[in-house]
């Protein structure tokens, strides 16, 4: 018998409903991203470095430091796909000394929601190479149930540009590194790459790894009404054993050196002069 | 005739300018050339918008320009001459016309002399050899050093030799304690910064044209500059300075004494007086610390009362760590924004306001500046703002500063005006000027030093019209000279502004003026027809 009017009523919002439902459950995967964005603190690209005396790294004390500008690209992201209202929450992770604290401060003036602090310090810090922070970092993404890890696609003090690609590893998630561009698409995200060749778009199910790059955006400048808003949000801190992670170090550094100096050029007044000179330098 | 219709002339070929170093527009003196590749990259994308410029087109000689400038009763160089000077500075005289073409234009294109001779002495003595012979053959002379001045004073009007100071560039003596530098005065600032640094010192003055301007002529015309505010200007950092007068005396006046009050403090004559009563050959100047903590905030306002209101509270609770205190309003941000593609970090506001703090303690200055940056915005009084405290960061928000006289020369034809007004009536000027010029300009700009009053006024045009000039000069000196402000606050008068002395000037102090320079320079030889008008 044919459901009366107000059963086939009945079962059109039941099946609304489930239609909805599932429709929703398929953006509210995609708006319940998690992102976990790594930032690292490193000496501002605008000061002169100077190797220390003893060849054994670069001077560090007294130096001015600042968010490494592809982490602040990355952070940037994270912040335009909060906006999109594609990311739900950023957490700013950064491992290192308790000055690395500024750096999360930093990230979280920009818009992440929270602050995670690993305190790696003296010696282990110096001795600290990507793969320790990628097993950290794969750790944490797991223990915050992240679904986008994005970081710098390098450091400029380490420029190793290895941690984003052994988190992914480690992870066994997809990676999208040297990323210029990224658009959400369905359930997917396409990256465009810079490679050598050109760009390469490449298409990553979640959860991913990306690493930015220079042209992905331009990071903003955090305003002050956001400066005050961070100051409230939380730090949590750790240390590298809660997440069972040995820091011992895997690399000896043997020596840092100045490249050569460039040696100052000559300016002649004739024709004749430059070529006595080069004679004379045994040149010609 | 009037002589503005000389300068109509001279702007009417005015379309593009040189760029200066662009290391010197972006970086200040606490960044020196970096080594890292990000930086380096940075730089490259900056420099290759801002360089895209046109080389400066050939300009007409200025004694065609000013038709109503007679040359004065100078003699003429002959063979005889060249001869001597070959003997007075061998090696170093040049005449051919590829090598002195860039000694006879001025920096902004707008001056080109006709002078045959470069000379380039190397000491104090080859200087006062060439001014004595000079003298006694009553030849003209230009004092020349990085050419970078804007009004041309550094270049002939006529057929004047010209004695360029560049292989001048020693550097005599540094006691790091006193921090008292003794240079001979071709150093370029630049240079001495970079000298200082490892010892922790900078000059006392810094401005956009660092990386050529040299100090002899920065003392020669007194340059104010970006930190003017926290250091005081020239008059009071030159300790001493060795000039040669017009007939060949050496004046050494270059003592390195803070204290010296014994009997007139000569060398002030020559602070300013742009090479009218003397050569500086070298100087000593106070240079103080690098601070060890330097902090930018870029501050948006919507009300000219409320950045005075601003700079009252900066003055108040920063005190001895305020640095600097620039202005600029919307046009010149949005200058920057589209002709040299800079981001500004903040969204639309009438005024911004760069307020940078220097000094020891990182932690103390932040904790003032938080205080401060806490007040105006929970007043109102402020719309919105960023703080860097970085270097990578500060460079870049002291870049929108720095580079609006870049920025501006892309719209084509540009008159500037450097001017000190009362500080209530700051931004009247712009408004009138807008008022009066309407809409047949490009663009119409004001920004400048807040702490100090003084506002560069610019007005932009594709080029030069005779109808937009005429209706700017003389009527924004006049505009000044009414609130008894100085028409040139740190640009010096040079050839154009000569003729506006007096508007700044009461007659009796012009009139000791022209007897200082008859005692001093009674042939008047030195840098002949500028500063006073006819």
């Amino acid at each position: 018998m044919r459901p009366s009017g107000m059963r086939r009523l009945f079962h059109y919002v039941i099946t609304l409903g489930y239609a909805s439902a599932a429709l929703s459950a398929q953006f509210c995967k995609m708006a319940n991203l998690r992102v976990l964005v790594g930032v690292k603190r490193v000496i501002d690209y605008a000061v002169k470095i100077r190797v220390k005396p003893d060849n054994s790294g670069v001077v560090t004390d007294g130096v001015k430091h600042s968010m490494n500008p592809f982490c602040e690209i990355a952070m940037e992201e994270a912040v335009r796909l909060k906006e999109k209202k594609i990311a739900k929450e950023i957490i700013a992770v950064s491992c290192g000394p308790t000055q690395a604290q500024e750096t999360i401060r930093t990230a979280l003036a920009m818009g992440a929601d929270r602050g995670i602090h690993v305190e790696v310090s003296g010696k282990e810090y110096e001795n600290m190479t990507p793969l320790h922070v990628s097993k950290i970092l794969a750790k944490l993404a797991q223990d915050q149930e992240a679904s986008l890890v994005i970081l710098g696609k390098q450091s400029i003090d380490g420029d190793n540009n290895q941690t984003g690609q052994m988190t992914a590893a480690l992870l066994d998630w997809p990676q999208a590194t040297f990323a210029s561009e990224v658009t959400k698409e369905n359930d997917h995200l396409k990256v465009i790459r810079e490679i050598d060749g050109g760009l390469e778009t490449v298409k990553v199910t979640l959860p991913a790894v990306i690493t930015a790059d220079l042209r992905l955006n331009e990071p903003r400048y955090a305003t002050l009404p956001n400066i005050m808003k961070a100051k409230k949000k939380k730090i949590a801190k750790h240390k590298a054993a809660d997440f069972g992670v040995d820091l011992s170090p895997t690399l000896e550094v043997l020596s840092v050196e100045d490249p050569p100096v460039r040696q100052a050029g000559q300016k002649v007044e004739t024709t004749e002069e430059l070529v006595t000179k080069l004679k004379d330098s045994g040149v010609i | 005739m009037r002589r503005s219709n000389a300068i109509r002339y001279a702007l009417e070929q005015y379309t593009s300018y040189r760029v200066p170093n662009i290391q010197c527009a972006q970086s200040l003196w606490y960044t020196q050339s970096t080594n890292n590749s990000f930086a380096v990259w940075r730089r490259r994308v900056h420099n290759s918008a801002a360089l895209a410029q046109k080389r400066p087109e050939r300009v007409q000689l200025s004694s065609e320009r000013f038709p109503q400038l007679k040359r004065g009763d100078f003699a003429r160089v002959s063979d005889r001459d060249l001869q001597v000077f070959e003997r007075l500075v061998p090696s170093r005289v040049l005449t051919e016309p590829d090598d002195i073409e860039g000694h006879n234009v001025d920096w902004s294109g707008t001056c080109r002399g006709d002078g045959q001779v470069l000379l380039r002495p190397k000491t104090t003595e080859e200087v006062s050899a060439i001014l004595r012979y000079c003298n006694g053959r009553r030849l003209a002379v230009v004092p020349q050093g990085g050419n970078t001045g804007l009004v041309g004073g550094s270049v002939p009007v006529f057929d004047e030799v010209i004695i360029s100071l560049s292989l001048m560039d020693k550097i005599i003596s540094l006691d790091e304690i006193s921090g008292v530098l003794v240079c001979q005065a071709g150093c370029v600032v630049d240079k001495i910064n970079g000298a200082l640094e490892p010892h922790g010192l900078m000059t006392p003055h810094i401005l956009g044209s660092k990386g050529s301007c040299q100090i002899g002529g920065n003392i020669s015309t007194n340059a104010g500059g970006l930190r003017m505010l926290r250091y005081g200007n020239l008059h009071g950092n030159v300790l001493g300075l060795e000039a040669v007068l017009a007939n060949g005396d050496v004046l050494d006046c270059l003592s390195s004494l803070r204290k010296d009050n014994t009997g007139y403090d000569l060398k002030q004559l020559f602070i300013g007086s742009e090479g009218s009563l003397g050569v500086v050959t070298a100087a000593s100047v106070l240079c103080p610390r690098i601070p060890g903590a330097v902090i930018v905030a870029l501050l948006g306002c919507d009300s000219f009362a409320q950045v005075l209101q601003t700079y009252d509270a900066a003055k108040t609770m920063l005190q001895e760590i305020l640095s600097a205190v620039e202005f600029m309003d919307r046009a010149s941000m949005e200058v920057v924004q589209e002709n040299l593609q800079l981001t500004c970090p903040l969204g639309a506001h009438r005024y911004y306001l760069l307020v940078e703090t220097s000094g020891s303690n990182a932690a103390h200055d932040e904790e003032k500046l938080n205080s401060l940056l806490g007040y105006v915005m929970e007043n109102g009084i402020v719309g919105d703002g960023t703080v860097a405290t970085e270097p990578s960061k500060v460079q870049a928000l002291w870049a929108l500063r720095e580079n609006v006289a870049v920025a501006l020369r892309r719209d084509g034809c540009v008159y500037k005006y450097d001017v000190t007004v009362p500080m209530s009536r700051f931004y009247d000027l712009v408004v009138d000027t807008r008022e009066r010029v309407g809409t047949d300009v490009t663009r119409v700009v004001g920004y400048g030093h807040l702490g100090e009053s003084d506002i560069h006024l610019n007005v932009t045009c594709p080029q030069h019209s005779d109808q937009i000039f005429d209706a700017l000069e003389p009527w924004v000196y006049d505009w000044v000279a009414k609130c008894k402000g100085s028409v040139s606050a740190e640009h010096g008068m040079g050839i154009l502004k000569r003729d506006y002395l007096y508007h700044s000037n009461t007659g009796p102090a012009v009139l000791l003026m022209k007897q200082l320079k008859k005692l001093m320079d009674p042939k008047g030889i030195l840098n002949p027809y500028k500063i006073f008008p006819d």
